[in-house]
């Protein structure tokens, strides 16, 4: 119908469309144009590419094979999701950022060469901090600072990637790029720090609470897992994957346990759920390779269920905190219905789809004898379950009441939450059709019985862990680093390393600014401040002297050998 | 015919309709007469750009005395596309700007300020088409003197120190550039640009010939803000009428770019550049000017002294790929000459309306902006995306170019210092764009509305063609490539 068209670019132009839209004709764009994308997505026949010609290189905005379809396919589902959350969304300007930014993550799923990718990942950068800055929150604006600061640094990283791997006559194709060249080593910084990899995580829990209720929905789905789907392309079986993933594993438990917002709680969660992508695409086996695009496509639907749970949370009591909230579930029943399935996908239980899709990642582990991964991994599964299987819904909706009787969120919202649970748990009973969607042939049989029960009992012991260890779980509302249990395992040191560097990290983003301001008020404030050399009004005779001095300089450079010889022969 | 006569129609139109001006009475007659004029000369314009590419380089002999003797106006790719940016923000800058001439330049001198303005730009206009040395030292004259001018027309009292000050150094400047070609004459005998580069091969390793080359490098790096003689720049900038501001930051500088890469590359030649380690000089200067004047710009107050900054900072960029003397560097330095003169047109004449509504332009001024003019505003903020080099704008295509011609050359550190001096252009951009969206304007103060509809257009036109040449960039590209051959291919 639509011919070739880049899916991504519906939604590119309907957000373009929507400031001229109002009531029930906004509401038809909203719902119609991802609806579109997902057909669009669907008809483009494989094998399919588009090429255009754009300052002398070879443009490839539409490339159809398996996996770009896969991430095309659950970005498209993705938009219309959390469109329908959105629908009563009064803020235009999300809105419209939303699309922007969704159609560009489509566009990098079926972009073909690096710099349609750089292209759309601009623009991702751009739409997702206007996304944060419209959340109205009172730390909204500067976390979106600080937010498009690390995604500039990261795309200026990659533009430099991109351009010395084009002048190294590596051509503009996107594909397998590899470590082998110093180009790719940048262009893999550029994509971690968008896949939120440690040591520059921070900004995933930094921003993402700060957008709306609505806004964090949209958020959780397309950065970090544009970036999986690109490393998926570029650095298959890199081995420092392994490594970088394992980290962003731990660190999004360590934090999540810690945390008392209950967005930034999942959001740390989406640290942790994307170190198990990344493990997966460094481990980069076919087994691996589908785990991790698998397990992408089912993190997003569940995660963005857990967001839009908490959303509607705040939304209804317009209250963040775990330590405030409890109780919930007796006047808000869709909603903790909802948000325990995407618990129970979260924490891999059988029958829901997370459970289809991460053990084929720590599976591989094991097929490639790669033990301490498989260990490290199968103890995660048990800390995903304590952080956001357990910690999220327990504390929100039962625990104690806070006494708050809030309804149930509006009809879309409800409609959009029903939507992902039945895809959750739908993918976990039936995985056949997720499995078809998978680029490589799938010999995995998710349901065995060593399977099924070797998960029941991680879960059932982390279960009890967390009930007997709920007091010091509940000390989290006042955030005590000193006498939780956790990090002493990992170790007072690497504790103390890992905050040093985090504290570094943060420093360079956003607070670059202040203490930029601060440097320049002191010592290099007389070069550069405001007052400083270089910004004075100089008397007009002592300017005349240093152009003087200039042109003594240059005529020395021109001259000086001569004058030399001159000289030296007199 | 008149397609033959062209390249002296586009120096005669605002020659002729200067002295015009200046004998009309009022506002509005000189406004509709300089408004007509920049609109005839950007067609002749891209008259000249259609023949240029379709015929290769024109050669004009002025009264029909052909070169040597006469005086030459050469039109080829380089001159057209400095040609297209001048013309371009002369129109757009005297479209938009009526309202803001009406507030700031008293009635009874309004009609000098027009003679002026389209003096300015008869000297600009001039300078590039020339193929004559010492015309083209007449023109710059003709330029400087009106720029004295226009600046000391400023509101502000201080800008009457900035004019003085502008008028001293850039004298000495002209000066310098004078002697370099006296120089030049002594040893060859001709004015010519195309006749020198034939007779300096002859005798480049004399002393007078390197003596002339020094003096002319000072002489323009001071016109086009070269740091460390960069001093006149901002105070001229920050003090001149914001219609001034908005076309010298476009323009002027531009200009002396120009020259400087006439009299580098087709005069001196790249071995003479390579020879007297002037190549390295520049890229240091570019790199200082890079990083200096950027951060220098992050702690500005004054809006318009901030972008004065960034355009050192900007030339800073010109300057360096300039200096590598390369295919890929040459182009890269005409192409972002050309997308600069976009990005600050459209950010000083955007400024120009916010000075016009709001009153001043310092940062707070700029508070609730956003809401009050988002016509405005949104352009600014365009403009702003487009010098931090945001993909979809001409930012972006610069750095693309800017970063080819670093790697090109091996220069790994360069490329980092490039990048890291576009995300400190977010650091002194984005803070403006967070008070025009995310701060209420003072209530003490008065409303202000959406700047008058020939201002937008006038500021919508520039950012459109930071959009437009961000999206489809051949016509930029392929004028700066060619002008990039042309230049080292005519060179030694």
């Amino acid at each position: 119908m639509l011919g070739l068209l880049p899916p991504g670019l519906i939604l590119i132009a309907a957000a373009a469309l929507l400031p001229f839209t109002s009531g029930r004709l906004r509401d038809t764009v909203l719902l119609a144009a991802p609806l579109l994308a997902i057909a669009q997505v669907m008809a483009l026949p494989a094998g399919a590419s588009l090429t255009l010609d754009w300052l002398g290189e070879e443009l490839v905005p539409l490339r159809v094979d398996a996996i770009s379809r896969l991430f095309g396919l659950i970005f498209s589902i993705m938009g219309f999701l959390g469109a329908l959350f959105a629908l009563r969304q009064q803020r235009l300007a999300e809105l419209v950022a939303a699309f922007l930014y969704a159609g560009s993550a489509i566009g990098v799923a079926f972009a073909g060469d690096l710099l349609t990718v750089f292209v759309y990942w601009e623009l991702m950068a751009v739409a997702s901090a206007l996304i944060v800055w419209s959340g109205g929150m009172a730390g909204s604006f500067g976390a979106a600072m600080r937010y498009i600061f690390v995604h500039f640094l990261g795309g200026v990283l990659l533009m430099a990637g991109i351009i010395w791997h084009i002048v190294e006559g590596g051509g503009t194709g996107f594909g397998l790029i590899g470590l082998a060249h110093p180009s790719g080593w940048l262009i893999l910084a550029g994509f971690l720090i968008n896949a939120g990899a440690w040591p520059l995580s921070s900004w995933v829990g930094d921003a993402y609470p700060e957008a709306s209720y609505s806004g964090t929905v949209f958020l959780s789905a397309f950065t970090t897992k544009t970036a999986v789907y690109v490393l998926w392309r570029a650095f298959p079986g890199t081995e420092l994957l392994i490594v970088v993933g394992l980290i962003m594993v731990f660190y999004g438990i360590i934090y999540a346990l810690l945390e008392n917002d209950m967005r930034r709680i999942l959001a740390y969660s989406i640290v942790n759920q994307v170190g198990f992508m990344v493990t997966g695409i460094g481990i980069g086996t076919e087994m691996a390779l589908n785990g991790a695009a698998s397990h992408a496509f089912a993190h997003i639907i569940y995660k963005a269920l857990l967001l839009m749970a908490a959303g509607s949370v705040l939304l209804q009591t317009g209250r963040r905190r775990c330590s405030e909230l409890g109780g919930l579930f007796q006047s808000m029943p869709v909603t903790t219905l909802c948000a325990i399935v995407g618990a129970l996908a979260i924490s891999a239980f059988p029958l829901t789809s997370g459970f289809v899709s991460k053990s084929m990642i720590s599976d591989a582990a094991a097929h490639e004898h790669l033990g301490l991964a498989w260990f490290l991994l199968t103890a995660a599964s048990a800390g995903v379950f304590l952080h956001a299987g357990i910690k999220f819904p327990w504390f929100v909706f039962f625990q104690k009441d806070s006494g708050l009787r809030p309804p149930d969120p509006p009809w879309h919202m409800k409609a959009a939450m029903i939507l992902a649970a039945i895809l959750c748990v739908g993918i976990g009973v039936y995985p056949a059709p997720l499995y078809a969607l998978l680029p490589f042939e799938v010999e995995f049989a998710p349901y065995t019985a060593e399977h099924v029960i070797e998960m029941l009992e991680l879960l059932l012991f982390a279960g009890l862990a967390f009930f007997v260890l709920l007091p010091l779980m509940k000390r989290t509302r006042t955030i005590s680093l000193d006498t939780d249990f956790l990090w002493r395992r990992v170790g007072p040191a690497l504790w103390r390393l890992g905050l040093a560097l985090l504290t570094a990290a943060g420093a360079l983003g956003g607070r670059l600014l202040t203490s930029a301001g601060r440097l320049g008020s002191s010592v290099s404030g007389r070069v550069v401040g405001p007052q400083g050399l270089f910004a004075l009004t100089l008397e007009t005779g002592l300017t005349i002297l240093v152009l003087t001095i200039a042109l003594a300089a240059a005529l020395w450079f021109t001259l000086g050998p001569d004058l030399m010889a001159a000289m030296g022969g007199g | 015919m008149i397609s033959a006569q062209l390249p002296i129609l586009q120096v005669l139109l605002p020659l002729l309709a200067a002295p015009l001006c200046a004998i009309l009475r009022g506002r509005a007659l000189p406004h509709a007469l300089s408004v007509g004029t920049v609109l005839l000369s950007l067609l002749v314009t891209v008259g000249l750009l259609i023949r240029v590419e379709s015929t290769g380089t024109i050669s004009y002999a002025i009264g029909g005395w052909p070169p040597p003797i006469g005086i030459e106006y050469r039109v080829d790719q380089l001159s057209v596309i400095v040609l297209l940016i001048i013309q371009g923000v002369a129109a757009a800058v005297l479209v938009g700007g009526g309202a803001s001439i009406v507030r700031e330049i008293e009635a009874t001198r309004a009609p000098l300020f027009y003679a002026l303005f389209l003096l300015n730009l008869t000297g600009l206009t001039g300078m590039v088409l020339t193929g004559d040395l010492f015309n083209l030292f007449v023109f710059l004259e003709i330029s400087s003197l009106s720029t004295y001018v226009l600046v000391a027309l400023g509101t502000d009292r201080r800008a009457l120190l900035a004019a003085y000050q502008y008028l001293v150094i850039g004298t000495v400047g002209a000066t310098f550039y004078v002697i370099g070609v006296g120089l030049l004459y002594m040893m060859t005998g001709t004015l010519n640009m195309a006749d020198l580069a034939d007779r300096v091969a002859g005798v480049e390793e004399s002393t007078t010939i390197r003596t002339a080359f020094a003096f002319m490098i000072i002489g323009i790096g001071v016109k086009l803000g070269m740091m460390p003689v960069h001093f006149w720049l901002p105070n001229a900038y920050a003090r001149a009428p914001s219609v001034v501001s908005a076309f010298l930051a476009a323009t002027s500088t531009k200009v002396a770019v120009y020259i400087m890469l006439r009299v580098v590359f087709e005069i001196f030649g790249v071995p003479m550049f390579l020879a007297t380690h002037l190549s390295e000089i520049i890229i240091g200067l570019g790199i200082l000017a890079m990083v200096v004047a950027s951060v220098t710009a992050i702690f500005q107050d004054d809006v318009k002294r901030l972008l004065a900054y960034s355009s050192l900072a900007q030339i800073g960029y010109i300057l360096f790929a300039f200096g590598l003397a390369t295919e890929p560097g040459v182009t890269a330095s005409v192409l972002h000459l050309f997308n600069h003169g976009l990005m600050k047109g459209a950010l000083f004449l955007a400024l120009a309306a916010v000075a016009l509504r709001a009153g001043r332009t310092r940062r707070t001024d700029l508070d609730g902006l956003g809401q009050a003019m988002p016509l405005t505003m949104l352009g600014f903020t365009l403009a702003g995306l487009s010098l931090i080099g945001v993909p979809g704008t001409v930012g972006f295509i610069s750095k693309w170019y800017l970063l080819e011609a670093a790697f090109d050359r091996d220069g790994f550190i360069i490329a980092a210092i490039i990048l890291g001096s576009s995300l400190l252009a977010i650091l002194y951009v984005w803070p403006l764009v967070e008070r025009a969206y995310f701060r209420k304007r003072d209530p003490a103060l008065p409303p202000v509305e959406e700047a008058p509809l020939p201002m937008l257009i006038g500021i919508w036109l520039l950012v459109g063609a930071n959009l437009l040449f961000g999206v489809w960039p051949d016509l930029a590209t392929g004028l700066a490539e060619r002008s990039a051959l042309l230049l080292l291919g005519g060179a030694r």
